[in-house]
């Protein structure tokens, strides 16, 4: 008996603890009231279902998530991310589109499967804006003292209008297949961004928990000048933080605007420093810094497009959602934060004391 | 004399600052555009951001308690969804109108009483509030919604002419922002809840010392921001004639930044609500020039927008590292 | 035993903390018009007798009397209702808004329905000349002294809250002169009108020229009340730092045996070392196999000097060497590479990482130094902390509990596991006995001789003065930011009381 409790209580501790029950939650769910959610068909050697379509969806916002949760890890915020991956969306489109500058051509060669840039350096300078625009937020919140809510929502405003200015203002259009491939492509029956995310997670957790660098966010989440006093750097911790997740909201812009065919600046990647901070809140991070689980915040993820597809199922529109994930990540904050926990412990245990025998 | 002078030059450095940037803009706008020269663009400033004035007011109260609200441009599209989703349906608007303002002050106190007594972060907070609010409003309407009320078009069409200005005119709508500027002024200078107002910013754990009603007070700052922003909605709704969830678009970074160029400090505390009437008028000066530049596009102004917040922020500082010498 | 002319009785008063206690059966009365000094070092449990008074912590044990009448104290509010006004250190109004909100807001007179600002000035500067002062009562309060707003702060809690009691928390250290000597005046004038105030200080020359008695805690328990008259500044001073030789032979013992070593080499120099408003040039060298202890007052620019050497801070003045090379850029991270290490004096804000566990809080120094990527396999740091956690005798039940868990001694030795892995040369230990218990605090007294046996430098810094002189091969005073003396280890305990007290 005795050695079965702890166990039970580990497995309720761990971070993946509530997530998967959150998940499994909306699975039976779905088992119950929707049961072709779980159909899987192969159609031209492709996977295809309600689950493949979760995980290609969700791609874009699991890379995110990633990025997301060091930076709240740190004790800061991300709201630039939809920004971040207009930018980059922006950037590679532009560099594909026959049409560089303003010259007058015809439909045809617009349309046509060309590419203006090679695909490489396509996707390096896609890397390589989100990258830069991270690294910027990273320089204002660490070396300019700014405060991370407003550091991101000066890129988050202005990105969007930096995009445009990428995009000289159009909606972008890729003729160019291959570069479809990341969103669209399949390797072994699987979709291509399924993979995309599975390198990205172990680049990043090799990253943090293979190096110094995941304890170090960790400590300066939780006492940043503890950690100074110990010969860390936590300046150095912060700019890496904001620009990994620079990082990760460029492929994640690499994938959508693969996923369309192509960029809209005022609407691709809307809403997701939203989703992202709700995967990262489910995961268990807390929004003022210390612990956090990368796996945790993927299945955060995961959750937020299983519902979303189950409602998509029952025919709710994606916009009428926001206001109900709104809600959630709020109740989700609240569940997680230690003010309530301290008062959810106090009610407990009034009421222990009440039952309870006394001494 | 000198003393009064140098106390009055330390106590309104920002301000000082935040006019004297408006009228060289004003006056660069000018020399290069001598159309801009006329009286009536000077109050177009005042038509083209008549709702941004309104909710650049209560954001101003809500960052001087050292809070921020994300919500404002959500709440805009949300009263204009809902307004004219109900003025569709055939309701009066004597009857939509104080509906609108009720329904924002119910969302300013729920936000602010979740930040007061929850103690979640106001970013957070009002952040979920700005989603909750767009998508509430698309929830109401997925497409735009034309208002074709008598009253609404009445109020948007009419032309109120400036007096001693021939021809210079001003709609309806235009005049609340200055109108709702003197009651502000009043509230942050000559009551008790607008004194207050300023302690908590400066320290709130000495505002609770000192034995003010800080929670009371804070809930109010937000429950004016929520009712600024539905005024500032219903406005809105007037000047499209029209209400959908995706309207106003990054408003709250504009409002943000009119209230920090007009001499708000971040960091709470300081600031006042004529600044951000200047702030207010620096950002539609800046947008009225680049429409008569014309090769310049729009998007520019939300980069622009985002650098002078980004600049003045750090003048703020500059000011502040003097004021502490 | 009550005496009626005590307007505060507080008896029995018992608080403890998390791994502390921080005040054990302390007994504190008033009397009516009487300047009362509460004297002690830091975690005497100085700030926790006032927090208990002005309802900020209740206290576990104990009751508190107030005119005869048995009170509780619910919160600082409820303590103001009472009649027990707190004037802080760092003073608690607001800088942003005027002179005169700041004495009346809250309270302030209305004339149709808005302030009537020309009747709330006027009565704010009747409030103000009651203390004989006489300013712009419209000007933010930020545009005066640090001065005039203790004295707002004082007007204020005459004003609205008729105080029956006054606590002057530091209120002097941070004025000058002519500034305290203003102040005083004001303290004797409410002193006339039967307010008992209560004197928090480190300056004792002020404690001898304003109080009428002295109560003295150390280590959360109280030493004594005394006239003020009748207690000699020495005596003073000894019953502040304890001159009790109980325990600790052996720890004697183990120091005569590293005077032996004499073959000691330089390892830092500090020439004319200083930060302007934090600590004045000072010389100082520091030697292998040696202890050098740090004594002086609160205040006297301990941890100044610690932060300094340690490049928390960056002197503006002198120059720091060591083993011969100049140091340039001063920071942790670069003290850490020079083989400094500091455990800071604020063990939870500066020292533990509390949410993290014993092992990834001893390995955070150590990793800091071998930088981003070499990172420690997670068998190393179970090795590296198993073997601390022995060496130091930490109790815990595995490396992986929490921190935040662990009693104060027992965080200490975290932090010195946290240093001692990274293998330095010079170790800065800033009160590292303070808040633990006798037996830990005698552990740590040893380790740092047996540190000292195998070569290495450490800097001592401690308000117990027995610590000092006990585990010190050489002692540096330090009084008023300034070092006023080094003496050998064979001084009297009293010749460096008296340095301390700057009598000569």
């Amino acid at each position: 008996m005795k050695n079965n409790i702890p166990l039970l209580k580990r497995v309720r501790e761990n971070r993946l603890f509530w997530p998967l029950v959150a998940l499994a939650l909306i699975f039976i769910f779905d088992a119950i009231f929707a049961p072709g959610f779980f159909k899987i068909g192969i159609v031209e050697g492709h996977l295809f279902g309600n689950l493949i379509d979760v995980f290609n969806n969700a791609a874009p916002l699991m890379l995110v998530s990633l990025g997301m949760t060091l930076v709240i890890a740190t004790g800061g915020v991300d709201l630039s991310v939809g920004a971040v991956i207009a930018i980059s969306a922006a950037m590679g489109t532009v560099l594909i589109n026959p049409a560089l500058g303003n010259e007058l051509i015809t439909n045809d060669i617009l349309a046509a499967n060309t590419t203006n840039t090679p695909l490489w350096l396509v996707v390096m300078a896609d890397l390589g804006a989100g990258v830069l625009c991270g690294f910027w937020n990273g320089l204002l919140v660490s070396r300019g003292k700014i405060s991370p809510m407003v550091a991101t929502l000066i890129l988050m405003v202005a990105g969007r209008g930096i995009a445009q200015l990428i995009t000289n203002g159009q909606i972008m259009t890729v003729y160019y297949t291959p570069y479809w491939w990341f969103g669209n492509g399949f390797i072994w029956g699987l979709p291509v961004s399924i993979y995309i995310v599975v390198v990205v997670f172990l680049l990043a957790w090799v990253l943090v928990r293979k190096t110094s660098i995941g304890l170090f966010i960790e400590s300066v989440g939780i006492n940043p000048k503890s950690t100074y006093y110990s010969g860390i750097s936590e300046k150095n911790i912060k700019l890496f933080a904001y620009t990994f997740c620079g990082f990760c909201g460029a492929i994640a812009g690499l994938i959508l605007s693969s996923y369309i065919h192509g960029c809209d600046a005022n609407n691709i990647g809307l809403n997701y420093e939203l989703d992202a901070i709700f995967a990262v809140v489910i995961g268990g991070t807390l929004m003022s810094g210390g612990r956090f689980s990368l796996l945790a915040s993927v299945v955060g993820a995961l959750i937020i497009w299983t519902f979303t597809i189950t409602m998509y199922t029952f025919g709710v529109p994606a916009n009428a959602l926001l206001a109900g994930r709104a809600v959630l990540v709020l109740v989700v904050i609240l569940l997680y934060s230690d003010y309530t926990r301290r008062i959810l412990n106090k009610i407990v245990e009034q009421k222990g004391l009440r039952h309870g025998p006394t001494n | 004399m000198a003393q009064r002078i140098k106390f009055f030059l330390i106590n309104n450095g920002p301000l000082l600052t935040t006019i004297t940037i408006f009228v060289l803009v004003y006056f660069a706008g000018g020399r290069l555009y001598p159309a801009m020269q006329k009286p009536q663009v000077f109050f177009n400033l005042f038509i083209n951001t008549a709702s941004l004035l309104i909710v650049s007011i209560g954001m101003t109260f809500v960052i001087i308690t050292k809070g921020i609200d994300l919500s404002v441009a959500g709440m805009i599209a949300l009263t204009s969804a809902a307004s004219a989703a109900l003025l569709v349906k055939g309701i009066s608007p004597v009857i939509v109108m104080p509906l609108m303002l009720l329904m924002g002050i119910a969302f300013g106190i729920a936000m602010g009483s979740i930040i007061q007594y929850l103690k979640v972060e106001p970013f957070i907070v009002t952040l979920m509030g700005l989603f909750f609010a767009r998508g509430m409003a698309y929830i109401i309407t997925l497409s735009s919604l034309t208002i074709k009320d008598p009253v609404y078009r009445y109020l948007a069409l009419t032309k109120v002419h400036i007096p001693f200005f021939e021809k210079a005119y001003v709609y309806i709508p235009s005049l609340i922002g200055p109108l709702l500027l003197v009651v502000v002024i009043y509230l942050a200078n000559f009551t008790r809840f607008g004194r207050t107002v300023y302690a908590i910013g400066n320290n709130e754990q000495s505002a609770l010392l000192m034995g003010l009603p800080v929670a009371r007070t804070k809930i109010t700052v937000y429950a004016f921001g929520g009712f600024c922003s539905a005024l500032a909605g219903i406005v809105f709704s007037i000047s499209l004639l029209s209400g959908y969830g995706g309207y106003a678009p990054g408003m709250e970074l504009d409002a943000i930044a009119s209230v920090v160029i007009g001499g708000t400090m971040l960091t709470g505390g300081v600031g006042n609500v004529i600044g951000t009437l200047f702030g207010v008028l620096i950002n539609g000066t800046i947008v009225s020039i680049l429409q008569f530049n014309g090769t310049l596009s729009s998007w520019w102004t939300r980069i622009g927008v985002g650098a002078l917040t980004l600049i003045f922020i750090g003048i703020q500082s500059l000011f502040y590292m003097k004021k502490k010498n | 035993m009550a005496d009626p002319q005590n307007i505060l009785n507080m008896r029995g008063i018992t608080k403890s903390f998390p791994g502390v206690l921080a005040l054990e059966n302390v007994d504190f009365s008033l009397r009516k018009g009487e300047v009362h000094a509460l004297i002690g070092e830091n975690g005497a449990g100085k700030s926790t007798l006032i927090k208990v008074l002005t309802g900020v912590e209740p206290p576990d044990e104990g009751s508190i009397e107030l005119d005869g009448k048995l009170i509780q104290v619910r919160s600082p509010q409820h303590s103001q209702e009472l009649g027990i006004s707190t004037v802080y250190q760092e003073i608690n109004l607001c800088t942003n808004i005027s002179v005169a909100e700041n004495i009346l807001l809250g309270y302030e007179p209305h004339r149709f329905g808005s302030i009537d600002w020309k009747k709330l000035n006027i009565l704010a500067c009747q409030a103000l000349k009651k203390l004989d002062i006489d300013i712009d009562v419209t000007q933010p309060l930020g545009n005066f002294s640090v001065a005039i707003q203790q004295m707002v702060a004082i007007a204020r809690s005459l004003e609205v809250a008729s105080a029956k009691i006054l606590i002057l928390d530091e209120p002097t250290s941070s004025l000058d002169i002519n500034e305290t000597n203003r102040l005083f005046d004001v303290i004797r004038k409410l002193k006339g009108e039967g307010i008992g105030i209560i004197f928090i200080t480190h300056f004792l020359d002020q404690v001898y020229q304003i109080t009428d008695r002295i109560t003295v805690l150390r280590n959360g328990r109280l030493v004594g009340t005394y006239h003020t008259a009748s207690l000699p500044r020495v005596e003073l001073i000894g019953k502040m730092l304890g001159r009790s030789l109980t325990e600790l032979d052996e720890v004697s013992k183990a120091k005569l045996m590293g005077e032996h070593k004499k073959d000691r080499q330089r390892l830092v120099e500090a020439k004319g070392l200083g930060l302007k408003g934090s600590i004045e040039p000072i010389d100082f060298e520091l030697s292998t196999n040696e202890v050098v202890g740090i004594a002086g007052l609160l205040g006297s620019g301990r941890t100044e000097m610690a932060n300094l050497i340690f490049g928390i801070d960056t002197p503006d003045t002198g120059s720091l060497t060591i083993r011969g090379e100049k140091i340039t850029r001063f920071s942790p991270l670069e003290s850490l590479e020079n083989g400094i290490a500091l455990c800071p004096e604020d063990r939870k804000a500066e020292g533990i990482v509390g949410d993290l566990t014993i092992r990834e809080n001893i390995i955070l120094a150590l990793q800091a130094r071998y930088g981003w990527f070499k990172f420690l396999t997670t068998q190393k740091q179970y090795e590296v902390s198993q073997k601390y956690i022995e060496l130091l005798g930490i109790v815990t039940p595995s490396p992986d509990q929490l921190v935040k868990n662990l009693s104060g001694g027992n965080q200490q030795k975290v932090i010195l596991a946290r240093w001692l892995a990274t293998d330095p040369q010079v170790l800065i230990l800033d009160e590292p006995t303070r808040g633990i218990d006798v037996g830990a605090k005698a552990e740590i007294q040893k380790l740092v001789l047996e540190l000292a046996e195998e070569g290495k430098s450490i800097l001592f810094i401690s308000s117990e003065l027995d610590e000092v002189l006990r585990t010190s091969h050489r002692i540096v005073v330090l009084r008023d930011r300034k070092k006023a003396a080094e003496y050998s280890s064979d001084v009297n305990g009293q010749t460096i009381i008296q340095t301390m007290a700057g009598i000569s």
